[in-house]
């Protein structure tokens, strides 16, 4: 039982901080109510219009390169993890894994894809 | 550790290893593009290919020295089948790689992508030929799959293109779910990925699940749909059409063959204790595919959709062959596939050298009086137009007579009959073809002239090359089925 002590000192500490957090605000935050602020928030889209919004190709394209790269970082957490078992290897096949990596993002960079006005 | 690592043999994927190079020059020449580089992306790519050609034959071990390596814990398989197979793509690589550099020009469409994507698309196939595991598998067909889907849309300017990539990409995207949940079930009942492995499992304890069964079910839908076999064949014609001339000629030819790679090998390596549930399945599916191709090709006057609908046909006809399986049978799958190669992109040479630019000449009344102002490229594709129809001396006579011959030999009288006939169901549309560049009068004098095709060196020099392999094979075949026998033999 005792290993579970630290996810529960860690459940605890999640919870009071994220209660704080919204008791502290609520309890010395200014509250000044007007229009716009009142509005549901969703990433800079207008909150009523017609269903039929067409969203910019922009939005897909970012969200495919942030995807691309978070993979990036999944892989390499195991890597780093296991970086003296693997040893130079390891080091070297990461290595060109990056590489092809970065002439991906030299790739996009390049091209203006992550120009949002051009 | 050092066990994981003494399996890892990196010259088994040393074809794989170039040619990634290669693409990813490619885009890194787009990326830093001067004008000058225009130019220089085919030729770039087509060094790449010849590299990897000389590797696939050369690592990790001479083709004639008939080696099996694996590599990667088995999850790759360098035999000589699976070598054969690179050769074919390869070579519907470079074939398209020399018809498509005159196309960009004209259509001013230079981009490295091309290029960078058929290499990744051709990389894909490599690793679908080699694949020892079923997941490795599934990790080539998307790399083949996904660069197609971007290349079929690849003149985003034409609305038939547009729509071209959107139906591949949509109908695509599906049969690849059904191949993944053919694995999964696959693995839930075996435990296992390795097409060896599920072998040795399926003969050990026999057919004690459902889900097997199931899972063998959704692979042939998901290579269905890959060869454009029926009722899976919906998207062909459309596809076909819309995508860009030296693009289908691409895809009738290697991905196909690719995706007949990877059935044959989970089928005949890995489920051969299921033949019995296959064998009526796959009867029903060649009979449907012959006939359906053929007969609605009859009717079409669009050239690409028609020869869409004759690689329907001859999907059918490699897949009489399939079903023959023992050595007669899978080595003439590999011939036919072979021949085809050669046979229909030397016919889409000539439709791309024909269709000007925004491809607005693709009709069969466009070949109208072609034999008469331009006599070469007539017979060229007469020749090629015969080869399809199985006319000898081409290679697709000799192909033919091996399918048949190895259905005869297996007691699929049947079948053969029924291939025999659609044969020469399938000569009417393809002559119809050569009538009209012989025998028929342009419409108007006006129109022939701004037909005028347009013929670069590399674009020849993909016809000569086809036209060689298409006589070749069909009047030489006996060195052809020595190196063919050699590549069965592997797979036992």
């Amino acid at each position: 039982m005792s290993e579970y002590i630290h996810v529960l000192i860690m459940l605890v500490l999640a919870a009071a901080t994220a209660g704080g957090m919204l008791v502290a605000t609520s309890l010395i935050g200014p509250k000044k109510s007007f229009i716009d602020k009142m509005e549901p928030f969703e990433c800079g889209e207008s909150p009523i219009v017609s269903p039929k919004l067409r969203f910019s190709v922009k939005f897909y394209l970012v969200a495919l390169f942030f995807v691309i790269f978070d993979i990036e970082a999944v892989y390499a957490y195991p890597w780093a993890v296991l970086f003296k078992e693997l040893g130079l290897f390891g080091f070297i096949e990461m290595m060109i894994f990056l590489t092809i990596l970065a002439i991906g993002l030299i790739y996009v960079w390049r091209r203006g894809a992550l120009e949002w006005d051009r | 550790m050092e066990q994981v690592m003494s399996t890892i043999n990196l010259s088994a994927i040393y074809p794989e290893i170039i040619l990634t190079c290669f693409s990813l020059l490619i885009l890194l020449m787009q990326s830093f593009s001067t004008p000058r580089f225009k130019e220089y992306y085919g030729y770039v790519s087509l060094v790449g290919v010849l590299a990897a050609l000389a590797f696939v034959v050369m690592e990790p071990s001479s083709f004639f020295a008939q080696t099996v390596v694996y590599s990667f814990n088995d999850m790759w398989v360098v035999d000589n089948y699976a070598r054969f197979f690179k050769l074919i793509f390869l070579l519907g690589t470079g074939l398209t790689i020399l018809i498509s550099m005159k196309y960009l020009e004209d259509e001013a469409m230079q981009y490295g992508e091309y290029f960078a994507l058929i290499l990744f698309a051709t990389i894909g196939m490599m690793i679908m030929a080699s694949a020892g595991e079923l997941i490795t598998l599934f990790l080539g067909l998307e790399l083949m799959s996904l660069s197609l889907y971007v290349l079929a849309g690849y003149t985003r300017v034409r609305m038939v293109s547009n729509e071209a990539a959107l139906k591949y990409f949509i109908l695509g995207s599906f049969a690849t779910g059904f191949l993944l949940y053919g694995i999964a079930l696959i693995y839930g009942s075996t435990g296992t990925t390795s097409i060896r492995a599920v072998a040795a499992s399926v003969g050990k304890y026999g057919l004690y699940s459902p889900g097997l069964v199931m899972g063998m079910a959704m692979l042939v839908v998901a290579f269905g749909f890959k060869a454009a076999l029926v009722p899976f064949h919906m998207w062909t014609p459309d596809v076909y059409e819309g995508a860009p001339a030296p693009i289908t000629a691409f895809m009738s030819a290697g991905p196909k063959a690719a995706a007949f790679a990877a059935f044959a090998r989970v089928f005949m390596e890995g489920l051969p204790a299921l033949q019995m549930e296959w064998t009526w399945l796959i009867w029903i599916m060649a009979a449907l595919t012959m006939t359906i191709g053929n007969v609605i090709a009859l009717v079409q006057d669009n050239i690409k959709r028609m020869l869409a609908y004759s690689s329907i046909a001859h999907a059918g006809y490699v897949l009489v062959a399939f079903l023959a399986a023992g050595e007669l049978g899978i080595s003439s799958v590999l011939y036919y596939l072979l021949t085809y190669t050669f046979m229909n992109i030397g016919a889409f040479a000539i439709i791309t050298a024909l269709s000007g630019r925004g491809e607005p000449r693709v009709f069969v009344r466009d070949y109208q009086g072609l034999g008469f102002q331009h006599p070469f490229a007539a017979v060229a594709m007469s020749l090629f137009l015969f080869s399809l129809a199985g006319i000898p001396p081409t290679g697709g006579f000799m192909g033919k007579f091996y399918i048949f011959s190895a259905a005869v030999k297996e007691g699929y009288i049947g079948l053969a009959v029924i291939g025999v006939v659609n044969s020469v169901v399938s000569v009417y549309y393809y002559l119809r073809v050569t009538v009209a560049m012989y025998m028929e009068e342009p419409s108007s004098v006006r129109e022939a002239e701004a037909a005028a095709p347009i013929f670069s060196p590399a674009l020849v020099i993909a016809i000569f090359i086809s036209a060689y392999g298409v006589l070749s094979l069909g009047l030489f075949p006996s060195s052809y089925v020595a190196i063919v026998k050699q590549s069965f033999l592997a797979l036992q």
